[in-house]
């Protein structure tokens, strides 16, 4: 049994997964670990910070996230503050991928956003990224709404991502980053 | 005006406000969750600042990391400085940057786009 979690971690690449309760301070003490892994690696200056960034706003994305969902009923078969965090290191790119509960009511809206992050080409990313800045106010979680933006300046690929329907309130959100190693 | 100083923690930057010795820095990290709870106490003080200000003040930043929540709270602080200038005083900011850090240099041009003040931006 641990040989084969083992050998398909292996297999795909994996550094580290974590399921469970997503806290502040599990956030902060991820974002050292991985840290102090890219530094062990010997990682490329420049390639850290990109995949670090993208961690930060990953990771804080769903955090904020979860934050905004309602409680679950208890008879629900699904636990509102679970999710899954998953980080990867390929031949050629990192990935950091995110996996949360949404309410339904909120998949067109995430949607829709991601659809027009990932129709964007660098310039228009600035463009987008500047005037969200400029005319935007945060939100009562103070997040900006620029996240997703500066994930995909950041990454410089097109953002993964799939809303699984898990019941007739929610679906899974899973969103997908990677850095280029190169 | 009393200054304020704030440590670095690995989510925090290091904050220097003394308007005594006329040096503003902010360097080293900003990626808290709550950037609006930890960029208060400086907004505040710039307010405070603004009432009787030096002839010339230089706010210099200079970040290594800083989370989007953190870019909205930075630009409530130059919108600040901006007024300040704007007013009639010389303000000027200075964007430190690592020379091979494009990401950090691109976001103080972003910033450099949407202010009316001196804005240097400057490859350290």
């Amino acid at each position: 049994m641990t040989y084969s979690y083992y050998k398909n971690m292996q297999l795909n690449n994996i550094i580290f997964v974590y399921q469970g309760e997503v806290t502040a301070d599990l956030v902060s003490s991820i974002l050292q670990m991985m840290e102090n892994k890219l530094d062990g690696d010997g990682e490329d200056k420049k390639i850290k910070k990109k995949v670090f960034n993208v961690m930060v706003e990953c990771l804080q994305n769903v955090y904020h996230h979860l934050d905004t969902l309602e409680v679950v009923n208890p008879d629900d078969d699904v636990n509102d503050r679970t999710a899954l965090l998953m980080i990867g290191k390929e031949e050629n790119d990192y990935y950091v991928i995110t996996g949360n509960h949404i309410l339904n009511n909120r998949v067109s809206n995430v949607r829709e956003r991601l659809e027009k992050v990932n129709g964007c080409n660098k310039d228009e990313l600035k463009t987008l990224y500047q005037s969200i800045l400029n005319e935007g106010s945060l939100s009562e979680k103070g997040t900006a709404g620029l996240g997703m933006i500066d994930i995909a300046r950041k990454s410089g690929q097109k953002l993964g991502y799939d809303f699984h329907p898990v019941n007739e309130k929610y679906s899974f959100f899973s969103l997908e980053a990677k850095v280029s190693r190169i | 005006m009393r200054n304020l100083i704030i440590e670095p923690t690995p989510k925090t930057p290091k904050v220097i406000l003394n308007a005594d010795i006329n040096v503003f820095e902010i360097s080293g990290r900003s990626i808290p969750e709550d950037s609006v709870g930890f960029y208060r106490k400086i907004l505040d003080w710039v307010d405070e600042y603004s009432k009787g200000p030096n002839p010339k003040t230089n706010f210099k930043f200079q970040l290594e990391y800083f989370n989007t929540s953190s870019s909205k709270c930075l630009l409530d602080l130059f919108r600040k400085l901006e007024k300040l200038s704007k007013s009639g005083h010389e303000v000027s900011i200075t964007w430190c940057y690592d020379a091979d850090d494009e990401d950090m240099e691109e976001t103080g041009e972003d910033y450099k786009a949407l202010l009316e003040l001196p804005f240097d931006l400057v490859s350290v």
